[in-house]
């Protein structure tokens, strides 16, 4: 497949088929609203393009097929949202620490699960790379960059969907990205073709090499992960950023809200307010230089976020105390607790921002009056 | 003549193992290393094994290996096998890893008819955490933490999951093997062979061998093998519980086995087993 056209295309679909596009021969997951759309589409399409899409009994399941799959040397990827990935962080951290390239897609509900993302729910010295599209023609893109550097690093890829993007349409075209950059050969993965030779093959995460083969040992080998997670904060932040050289307010927002947050800047900023944005897309590594950069000449730093404020931590350690830090977001949920709240507003969110910005109280949240 | 113990499995890089003197875990792995390499599957099999002592079995085993995590090899050779349909999947798990941690990752995988083989090396104890209650550890057993003994009443009842998964339909062939005596290993390689078999034809299949663990069992060495067969192979029964889709009754293996046993006698009383 070289390029779908422009077509109308559903998120959850588009990133089905940015999937496929760059190769994914593997899917395994469990519904679960609001990621329950892409395991239909991975579900449809997938065997159509020789590959196999699982239905698993549950997400530790879906999380274990994944690591088998991955282990043959085939790009592969799971996902969930919220609490399917909770059950999955035993797995991720494995996984991880088995240096093997996997993609999973966080279609979250709000934005509270940023610290499941970039922290992790599971044990160990681990990172994973966190890309977070703002919509669907993004999430396109950052899906297929999210099958290269699960492949260039040897590590764990997310990308931080949400209920918006899984749902809504846009028109893209689908063609496969190339990279510009040659990625390692997958001589690690077993196919079973050394068996007996002395030199077959182990993947594992506990830093063993079979009997006769140099081993690093435990230590070492997490001694090298941390190197390579160093080499990835060094060299893999992306982030987007709008009027800041003469901004006195800085507001900071990822992901669809971003997309909100950069609209009602540059509405703001047409009518001559001395507001500028950052948008991380990359959530880990995160631009701290880039956020220490525009808070050194601002005189506030607002945080829109979907949640009660977790990416406001890591704003603070950016601003690391030139300017006040203030949580502009909140919690906003529709009345099922799974979708879009009211606070998701253009019109809601430029009042919040011209408020910090002009040092007055910030409006109550709106309330979401639909009860389920 | 080469004695048993002198002819290493090509499948093993090295002889050198740490496990405890008596431990039945050594044999098991003999068992299915030679049944691959009879086969003449050496270049086709990929293990998957989980977590307890022949964990390090993973870095001894001379074929392509994926080390899962407590619980999950069930699924990750599903992975594997799903990509690789022409290889031989099998995994190596203990019954705390597959009974307590897993038991749902086995069950779906057979419930599944996955094209798989797994192996659980049951000994009724937590091995490695220096012997503990399992799901499999039966009435009666003394562990760290059934000091007087495993109580119904207190502890509940062990789980027979072989004769479990022999009830779902996409297991195609379930078996329970042994390591007690020179027969029992014997009889258990030929299980692991036609195990081998039914996932070549399409098929889920199962081989659960009971192994000794004289350490986390408190006793002797040399009392393992008679412990064992007094004990654990009283409640889980040593036979072949689903051939071609037909499950046997715990009546028929008993009878089996009587008759088997006898056979041994005689061949015994021959000068020889044939393996
Ligand atoms: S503790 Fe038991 S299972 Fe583990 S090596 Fe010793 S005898 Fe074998």
């Amino acid at each position: 497949m070289s390029s779908t056209g422009m077509k109308l295309m559903e998120g959850s679909e588009a990133m089905a088929e940015a999937s496929i596009a760059a190769g994914c021969k593997f899917f395994a997951g469990y519904p679960m609203t609001p990621f329950t759309e892409l395991l239909e589409h991975f579900a449809k399409r997938l065997p159509e393009e020789g590959g196999v899409c699982i239905n698993a009994e549950s997400e530790l399941e879906a999380a274990g097929m994944v690591w088998g799959a991955l282990s043959t040397g085939a790009r592969a990827a799971t996902g969930s949202t919220g609490q399917g990935l909770s059950l999955m962080q035993e797995t991720f951290s494995e996984i991880t620490l088995a240096e093997l390239p996997l993609v999973i897609f966080n279609m979250a509900r709000g934005q509270q699960d940023y610290y499941q993302s970039t922290r992790g729910g599971g044990h160990g010295d681990y990172r994973h790379i966190v890309l977070a599209p703002m919509d669907i023609g993004e999430a396109v893109q950052l899906t297929q960059l999210a099958f290269h550097l699960a492949d260039k690093w040897r590590n764990p890829v997310l990308v931080y969907g949400d209920y918006l993007i899984a749902h809504i349409q846009e028109a893209v075209d689908i063609a496969r990205v190339d990279f510009d950059e040659p990625l390692p050969a997958k001589d690690w993965a077993v196919d079973g073709s050394l068996g007996g030779s002395g030199r077959s093959r182990l993947v594992s995460s506990l830093g063993f090499a079979k009997a006769g083969q140099p081993s690093p040992g435990i230590e070492r080998h997490l001694r090298a992960m941390a190197e390579k997670f160093a080499a990835i904060e060094a060299s893999e932040i992306r982030v987007e950023t709008g009027g800041l050289d003469d901004a006195e307010t800085v507001i900071v927002a990822f992901g669809s809200p971003g997309k909100f947050v950069r609209y009602v800047v540059a509405q703001l900023r047409a009518e001559g307010e001395k507001i500028g944005y950052v948008r991380p897309i990359t959530l880990w590594p995160f631009p701290y230089e880039t956020i220490a950069a525009a808070a050194e000449g601002a005189e506030r730093v607002g945080v829109f976020e979907l949640c009660a404020g977790q990416m406001i931590d890591d704003v603070r350690l950016g601003v690391l105390g030139r300017a006040p830090v203030t949580g502009i977001g909140g919690i906003s949920t529709d009345g099922s607790g799974f979708g879009v709240g009211p606070l998701l507003d253009a019109e809601l969110i430029r009042e919040r921002v011209l408020a910090l910005h002009r040092g007055a109280p910030l409006p109550p949240l709106p309330d979401n009056e639909r009860m389920l | 003549m080469k004695l048993v113990g002198q002819q290493k499995p090509e499948l093993l890089l090295t002889e050198t193992h740490h496990m405890c003197p008596g431990c039945g875990e050594p044999l098991a792995l003999r068992g299915y290393l030679e049944a691959i390499q009879e086969l003449g599957l050496s270049q086709r099999a990929i293990a998957v094994a989980g977590i307890g002592c022949y964990t390090s079995f993973s870095m001894t085993t001379d074929v392509d290996l994926v080390q899962a995590l407590h619980g999950r090899a069930p699924s990750v050779a599903t992975g594997v096998k799903r990509m690789l349909p022409d290889s031989i999947v099998f995994t190596v798990q203990g019954d705390g890893d597959m009974v307590n941690e897993g038991l749902q990752e086995v069950l779906h995988t057979a419930a599944r008819g996955e094209a798989v083989t797994c192996i659980l090396l049951n000994n009724g104890v937590f091995g490695e955490t220096g012997g503990h209650m399992t799901a499999t550890s039966v009435i009666g057993q003394r562990t760290k933490n059934t000091l007087d003994g495993r109580d119904a009443d207190y502890h509940g009842y062990p789980i027979l999951i072989g004769d479990l998964l022999a009830q779902l339909q996409g297991a195609a062939y379930v078996a329970r093997g042994s390591v007690h005596n020179a027969g029992a290993v014997a009889r258990t390689k030929r299980m692991f062979k036609r195990a081998f078999q039914t996932q070549m034809d399409g098929g889920f299949s199962f081989v659960e061998v009971l192994t000794m663990c004289p350490t986390g069992w408190f006793i002797p060495t040399s009392e393992g093998p008679d412990y064992m067969s007094a004990t654990l192979g009283e409640v889980h029964i040593m036979g072949e519980l689903k051939v071609d889709g037909v499950v046997k009754s715990t009546d028929e293996l008993h009878e089996e086995n009587v008759r088997k046993a006898a056979e041994m006698e005689q061949a015994l009383a021959r000068g020889g087993i044939d393996t």
